[in-house]
């Protein structure tokens, strides 16, 4: 038993914390999210240079070897940066899926060109149904000859409008499970009757919707086999959900330091806020906040990186930091006061983003069901 | 990293689930619970400690020049786990992980011949003398004094919440030596039998019903100069200083995690309106959080066990597990008491009373735990000011 970094994965947190301490400020996250892009390519560039997009794939694709562990030491350092870019949905939505289910030539084709920052991926998954569940799924995608005929409507895809590829889940067929006829496409982005539109965000994380309109796809872009996408989509929405908790131990480590420092220096009545009992006890709460969701997000990173079973523990991690992330920037707020409210300060950029993060591959309710049923009960 | 126990780790812990699965009757910490202010019952769990002593698994953590096993560190966490899961009767436990540890690092020769043994082996059973009817959370405004008298001292004064006293034959206590310097510099620690004339003992009932805590009065006891621990004046900071392991309570959540399975267990096989409760799905996102708060609770634990293994400065970490864990288990007093309705207020020995009354008794008893040891409110002033630098 043994719960700390490795030395390796120390270096990898210090030096993602200092190249992002100067290259992703907080005047770029603020740009970002009015941008047209929504990330910035020349950073993502740079990240393709430092290893960074293929951190999760092997060397023979380009990548540096590394696993979900390592993935979650990165990732928690761009949510204390507010990383802007489609980071997550490349790397984890649509990367890794790619290494588990791809063929050989879709693996050769893909995994390169992310890791050397040359292709950008999402998921479009979720539809006005807004569910996780399989019976969600109502797009269709119809056999003619060599191509898939899609159709449907899907929402909050982040970074569609950039995405050269969309890996797009839709209904092959039915049978007696929801999650029966399901079939995971590799689609081009620019392909003839995709239609993206954005949609205004709490996080300004540029999510769209993708309409798709006799959208053809050939047969051979069909990732894994047709009819059994949905453990596929499974694993995508795991390893999401555990890409997210570590996100957010990041943003709850940056809120609870702002609000810590806050409460050093800002002075009403004559002494320092922090001096008082009640500011005291909001940060000392955060401490519980922070470190438990670090730690209960590191146990099931380090699981998945290690392939074993962790559905109980990804549950565990997303119903505690979900809510955890959720007081943190909750209680910054209330140390902060008035400023705390305005767009200026910074404070509301992890607030807005937790809130995103919370929400992302499920919050708590959904998956402390999940973990009930884990339970027996 | 590694959140894994290794093969050896886990071929121990499946010793130790055997021989206690062999020491307590069966369905314990299930159908059968351990009720410690039951004299009846301590002396069982007297017997079960001594037991445990001679197969030389009480004081694991001390050195073996102590009597002790030397374990190495994460093995010792998971035998406390295991103890602590099948909510073991251990007593004396202070002694093992507090007085023991200190007379090692303070204490003369002669006082390591006179006392560790007793401790090691489970025999003796030593009550903790530092809380005041006027020195709770501010201890160090005590008051008990102590005035040297030729090579002795007289002993004077009260203490209170003072844990088992009625079943322990030595104490140990923080007295105060000099009354004319600051309030920490003037505090010695002693080491008294309980037998010394003048020591009384004065049961203080609690809202359970329970004989757990007492009322010491010290009425001009006479103490030897080999019962003062240490310097004179250090007692304070012997008494308080140093984390070590013995005193982080990393095993406590597997206590709460013990009961939830006792919940969850109730929860499946209890119908109510015709559909087992655990089908209800209120009942369901209860209890499931009540298992995410237990290995965040535990995920904390480890936390500071790996502070504390290497050997770095105290920071907020353990304050905040005692913080978390104490409130953890009040909330599962209450899902207890939501779960089991009407049925939730029969007191352990009552008729129909689920769980053998463990939930109406879990519900006080977890009133006392952010309270005792340093209250919550205490715990995280000490996480903002020593842990994070914010000005008293």
């Amino acid at each position: 038993m043994d719960i700390s970094l490795s030395e390796a994965q120390e270096l990898l947190q210090q030096s993602a914390h200092n190249f992002l301490q100067k290259e992703c400020s907080l005047r770029l996250v603020r740009a970002m999210e009015e941008d047209a892009k929504g990330y910035d390519p020349e950073l993502w560039k740079q990240m393709g240079d430092l290893g960074w997009l293929g951190l999760v794939f092997p060397e023979a694709y380009d990548g540096t070897g590394g696993n979900m562990m390592d993935l979650a030491v990165l990732l928690e350092e761009f949510g204390r940066a507010l990383v802007p870019g489609p980071f997550i949905p490349t790397v984890v939505q649509v990367g890794l899926p790619l290494l588990w289910a791809g063929s050989e030539g879709q693996k050769r084709e893909h995994l390169p060109k992310i890791a050397g920052g040359e292709l950008i991926g999402t998921l479009a998954l979720y539809e006005p149904t807004v569910t996780s569940e399989p019976s969600g799924v109502e797009a269709t995608a119809i056999r003619q000859g060599d191509h898939y005929v899609l159709n449907g409507t899907k929402l909050c895809v982040p970074y569609a409008h950039v995405a050269d590829c969309l890996l797009t889940v839709a209904r092959t067929g039915g049978g007696a499970a929801p999650a029966d006829g399901i079939t995971l496409f590799l689609v081009d982005g620019k392909s003839v009757g995709v239609t993206t539109t954005k949609l205004g965000t709490i996080a300004d994380d540029h999510q769209c919707e993708v309409i798709l309109q006799d959208v053809r796809v050939p047969a051979s872009h069909v990732l894994g086999d047709p009819g059994t996408g949905w453990a596929i989509v499974q694993a995508i929405l795991a390893y999401g959900a555990v890409a997210r908790c570590a996100e957010m131990v990041g943003i709850a480590q940056q809120a609870f330091e702002i609000s810590l420092n806050y409460a050093k220096t800002r002075v009403q009545f004559g002494r320092p806020i922090g001096s008082f009992q009640a500011i005291k006890h909001k940060l000392a709460n955060m401490v519980i906040d922070v470190d438990g969701s670090r730690y209960i997000t590191y146990r099931a990173a380090w699981l998945l990186g290690e392939g074993l079973p962790a559905a109980q523990e990804t549950a565990v991690a997303k119903a505690w930091t979900s809510e955890a992330c959720r007081r943190v920037v909750k209680e910054a707020h209330q140390v902060h006061g008035g400023i705390g409210y305005t767009k200026e300060y910074d404070l509301q950029l992890y607030t807005r983003r937790a809130k995103a993060a919370e929400i992302a591959f499920d919050g708590a309710d959904a998956h402390r069901e999940a973990l009930a049923t884990l339970l027996n009960l | 990293m590694d959140w894994k126990w290794s093969q050896e780790e886990t071929a121990f812990q499946q010793e130790v689930r055997e021989y206690l699965k062999g020491e307590l009757p069966s369905g314990w910490g299930k159908t059968v619970f351990y009720d410690q202010d039951d004299d009846e019952q301590f002396k069982f769990a007297h017997e079960f400690t001594k037991k445990l002593a001679k197969r030389g698994w009480l004081v694991v953590s001390w050195s073996k020049d102590y009597g002790g096993q030397d374990w190495p560190f994460w093995k010792q966490v998971l035998f406390y786990e295991e103890l602590a899961y099948a909510g073991a009767p251990v007593v004396g436990i202070n002694a093992v992980r507090y007085l023991g540890p200190t007379i090692m690092l303070y204490g003369t020769e002669e006082q390591k011949r006179m006392h560790l043994p007793g401790i090691a082996s489970g025999e003796i059973v030593w009550c903790q003398g530092y809380s005041e009817p006027n020195s709770g959370s501010d201890l160090a405004s005590l008051q008990t004094s102590a005035l040297e008298d030729g090579d002795d001292f007289i002993i004077n004064g009260q203490k209170i919440w003072t844990s088992g006293a009625q079943h322990s034959q030595w104490v140990f206590l923080l007295a105060r030596t000099d009354p004319t310097v600051p309030k920490h510099k003037g505090i010695s620690y002693f080491l008294a039998d309980m037998k010394t004339p003048g020591i009384t003992v004065q049961p203080l009932i609690d809202m359970t019903g329970g004989h757990h805590f007492n009322q010491v009065f010290f009425d001009n006891i006479r103490v030897p100069r080999s019962g003062l621990l240490g310097e004179k004046n250090r007692g304070w900071y012997m008494a308080t200083t140093t984390l070590s392991f013995e005193r982080a309570g990393v095993e406590g959540p597997m206590h709460a995690k013990r009961m939830l399975e006792n919940l969850v267990e109730y929860a499946k096989q209890t119908t109510r309106n015709g559909k087992p409760l655990s089908k209800d799905p209120v009942i369901r996102q209860k209890l499931a959080q009540m298992a995410v708060e237990v290995d965040v609770a535990r995920a904390i634990a480890y936390r500071v066990a790996t502070a504390i293994n290497n050997k770095q400065v105290p920071g907020p970490e353990s304050p905040a597990l005692k913080v978390f864990r104490s409130e953890l288990s009040q909330r599962l007093g209450q899902v207890g008491m939501e779960l089991l309705g009407l049925y939730g207020q029969l007191k352990p020995g009552s008729k129909w009373a689920p769980l053998q009354g463990q939930i109406e008794n879990l519900y006080l008893t977890s009133i006392s735990s952010t309270i005792a040891a340093g209250t919550s409110e205490i715990q995280r002033n000490i996480i903002a000011e020593r842990g994070l630098g914010l000005p008293r």
